[in-house]
């Protein structure tokens, strides 16, 4: 079995994002980048899944800029195998990251598709079911406990009632949540190695997909800032307020 | 338990201006030595911070075509004031009658960080190999005593010290030499210094603390190229300490101020030092109507030669300001650091050709203009322990008479932990509260650092004695932590009327001022786990 990972390259969930001035984006020159963080799960998992000799291949794939290059590094320095970088410039919604991978997953035919349940920088959650839907495949959401069985995934998703256990049938598109398992670190010597394994190269214009966005984003601006607190003297100076000036009793 | 090895010819621990001067070197003198950088932040220049008016004249010897190469170095000094502050009003000070050291006009203002992640642009095209995140924690040693390399921090450590399911050991990095250029306070250099007794017959070391605020202003309060320093206002005239304030490129402008540490009043907030400092008219009419972007503090070696510890020892040596090669008077360390890490580049390259003995670090350093500059540079810090006119006066005669030749050098006597004063002896400071618009409190400013440690893993902070701070600091000094923490780490918290001490290690933006400041050097600062620490952007 062939695991097929994408990765996205994200603003450090560390940093505070600020807004462009002009509003048309946030300010990302000089910012420290990273590996969106349920993609390093959805990673852990098909390594784990290979380990256990239950997969024969795990391919890392990357969509973006030169830079992005950087988190399929990062994918093969814990344990995938080779990597795959499809340059593409610019915003990429969705909808053309689901396309560009419809593709790849055409000429890799890899029996499994796993990714982060969403990105933290555009938070679309969109990107696995588009890609189910162009494939045709079934698809399993939020997995926070993956158990593989013959032909088919036995999968634990995160909902809004509790925990809801669903088999799918392979091949099949996995997103991951952030409780799925605890990512591994990178060594220095794995890290070495990984500079080493075979990454390929390609375009999103080679695959003949139009990355153009289809959203006009028109503005970018910053949440506004929150009103500092009050005391009150009483209960009923509370309830009054509540009453009167919150008016949410 | 073993580890894995891993085997260079040298090996650098910190991937700032002097390491990253020192790689370089090696490669274009031997693209055959094999070189690797230990840096404990996720990535370059994510633990620098720095004024910065930078002098080229390092980086000129270094890559001499640097103007071609999409440097960061864009914005020339085109102005330059220096203010004496008084609680409101202010006394612009001719440049001219300034000593020629504080003179700029040929320098520029950069970000540090930024300069730190090109240098490693250029030394990864050289073959260099840089691994940020993974922090050297410990010197390894040979049988003969030398020092054999570092190991890296295992990571995936509980609070308790057991291992975790992602546990991965750290491994063993030995190479023919290892460079040490960790910055001021390096935890591993403090230990080499006190191994191999490299400051014996030297002054104690004397350190500053530095705050960075980088503010975007309104278009018409901001002069790019204009460098500004002050003096005097919020300090008394016996606590060393003055301002910068440059105003960069995309409207940005570098706020910072610099205290000693050897301010004898327990009382004494830095942190809110520079706070009130901005409310200053000649400061607030600049930066009213602006944001504050980022922030940040380090601590910064003020000692300068007298304080130099001896820089080689056998398998090692220690660069930049891990030994303390700033320049006080010029308030300059970038290019000394990395001459210092281009001298060991050479120094090493004939030890490894020729089995050369690494003493010759010394003499090469003796000969070199950051020697001279140093020496020239020696009595101005050590004056202002008699306060700040008559330190201003002698160092008129020294740097303008003189030119830094008086015939004497004048001694640092104390080391800063040994300055704080009783509590009861000192007057109270009363800081005004932050206004959240020019003035901010310590939890808003740690949130802009964007530091962060994974949780759940061991305290980096260690207490030799961990009831000495309630039962003797806290009684004696009223717990200068709390004030002195540029980050809010250390904490005194009343539990049912029983005082705690609380360390916040979470918040920890690595400056290393708790392991300096502590009166009895009772906090040591030791690695966290990688990549822990704050994610500073063009600081």
């Amino acid at each position: 079995m062939k695991i097929l990972v994408a990765v996205k390259r994200v603003i450090d969930y560390n940093v505070q994002v600020r807004v462009k001035e002009d509003g048309t984006g946030v300010v990302t020159d000089n910012v420290k980048m990273s590996t969106n963080p349920p993609d390093d799960n959805a990673v852990e998992e098909a390594v784990k899944i290979k380990e256990a000799g239950k997969a024969t291949e795990v391919v890392a794939i990357t969509i973006g800029e030169e830079k992005a290059q950087e988190t399929v590094r990062k994918a093969l320095a814990v344990g995938a195998d080779r990597g795959i970088h499809v340059k593409a410039e610019g915003i990429l919604e969705p909808l053309a990251v689901s396309k560009i991978l419809q593709k790849v997953v055409d000429k890799e035919k890899p029996d499994l598709v796993f990714m982060g349940k969403q990105a933290i920088d555009d938070d679309c959650n969109q990107t696995g079911q588009m890609l189910a839907a162009l494939l045709n495949w079934p698809q399993a959401t939020f997995a926070s406990k993956i158990e593989v069985k013959d032909k088919s995934l036995e999968v634990t998703r995160e909902v809004d009632e509790g925990l809801e256990t669903i088999v799918v049938n392979v091949p099949a598109i996995v997103t991951c949540d952030l409780r799925l398992n605890e990512p591994r670190y990178a060594s220095l010597p794995n890290i070495m190695k990984a500079k080493k394994k075979p990454l390929e190269q390609l375009s999103a214009t080679d695959l003949g997909i139009d990355t153009k966005p289809r959203i006009e984003q028109i503005k970018v601006e910053e949440p506004p800032k929150r009103k500092a607190g009050i005391k009150v003297a009483s209960v009923s100076e509370l309830v009054q307020k509540l009453k009167n000036e919150a008016k949410v009793i | 338990m073993s580890r894995e090895v891993m085997e260079y010819d040298v090996v650098i621990v910190g991937g700032g201006p002097s390491g990253l001067s020192s790689a370089i070197k090696l490669k274009q003198l031997n693209p055959e030595i094999n070189v690797c950088i230990l840096e404990k932040a996720a990535e370059i220049g994510a633990h620098i911070l720095s004024g910065n008016v930078f002098e080229t004249r390092a980086l000129d010897e270094l890559i001499p075509n640097w103007k071609e190469l999409n440097s960061p170095i864009k914005t020339k000094v085109s102005k330059e004031k220096f203010l004496f502050l008084g609680k409101s009003k202010s006394l612009s000070w001719p440049t001219w009658l300034l000593p020629k050291v504080q003179q700029n006009h040929k320098n520029y203002i950069i970000s540090l960080a930024n300069l730190c992640r090109w240098l490693a642009e250029q030394a990864e095209s050289l073959g260099v190999e840089i691994f940020p995140g993974f922090p050297a924690s410990e010197i390894l040693y040979n049988d003969d005593g030398s020092v054999k390399g570092v190991a890296t921090q295992d990571m995936g450590i509980d609070k308790e010290g057991n291992k975790k399911d992602s546990f991965e050991s750290g491994i063993e990095l030995h190479a023919k030499v290892t460079i040490f250029a960790e910055g001021c306070r390096g935890h591993l250099g403090k230990e080499l210094i006190k191994k191999f007794d490299l400051d014996k017959d030297k002054d104690p070391q004397q350190y500053g603390i530095g705050f960075k605020e980088i503010w975007e202003v309104k278009d018409t309060n901001h002069d790019e190229g204009l460098v500004m320093h002050t003096a005097g206002w919020p300090l008394d005239s016996k606590t060393y300490g003055g301002s910068f304030m440059y105003h960069a490129e995309n409207k940005q402008i570098f706020l910072g101020y610099v205290i000693g540490l050897d301010y004898q009043n327990p009382h004494l907030s830095p942190f809110d030092e520079f706070q009130r400092f901005k409310t200053h008219p000649a400061i607030r009419k600049i930066i009213e109507g602006g944001k504050r972007i980022s922030y940040g503090a380090r601590a910064l070696i003020e000692g300068g030669l007298q304080s130099l510890p001896r820089m080689y020892m056998p398998g090692a040596l220690l660069v930049g300001c891990d030994a303390g090669t700033l320049n006080m008077p010029k308030i300059k360390g970038s290019h000394t650091a990395m001459k210092s890490g281009i001298i060991a580049a050479e120094v090493i390259n004939d030890y490894i050709k020729e089995s050369k003995d690494l003493s010759s670090y010394e003499e090469k350093f003796k000969n070199s203009w950051v020697f001279e500059e140093l020496h020239a540079a020696r009595n101005v810090k050590p004056s202002f322990s008699w306060g700040l006119i008559l330190g201003i006066i002698f160092t008129g005669i020294d740097q303008i008479l003189f030119r830094g030749k008086l015939p004497f050098t004048l001694k640092h006597k104390h080391a800063d932990h040994e300055c704080l004063k009783p509590a009861n002896e000192m007057p109270k400071i009363e800081y005004p509260k932050p206004d959240n618009v020019i003035t901010f409190d310590k939890t808003s400013s740690v949130y802009l650092t964007g530091t962060n440690h994974a949780d759940n893993q061991p305290v980096h902070l260690k207490l030799k004695d961990k009831d000495l701070p309630i039962k003797y600091t806290l009684e004696k000094f009223d717990e200068p932590a709390q004030r002195y923490c540029p980050a809010g780490v250390y904490e005194v918290q009343m539990e049912s009327n029983i005082p705690k001490f609380v360390i916040n290690a979470q918040n920890c933006i690595h400056c290393k001022t708790c392991d300096i400041k502590e009166p009895s050097q009772n906090i040591t600062w030791v690695t966290p786990e990688g990549s822990g620490g704050p994610r500073y952007g063009n600081m």
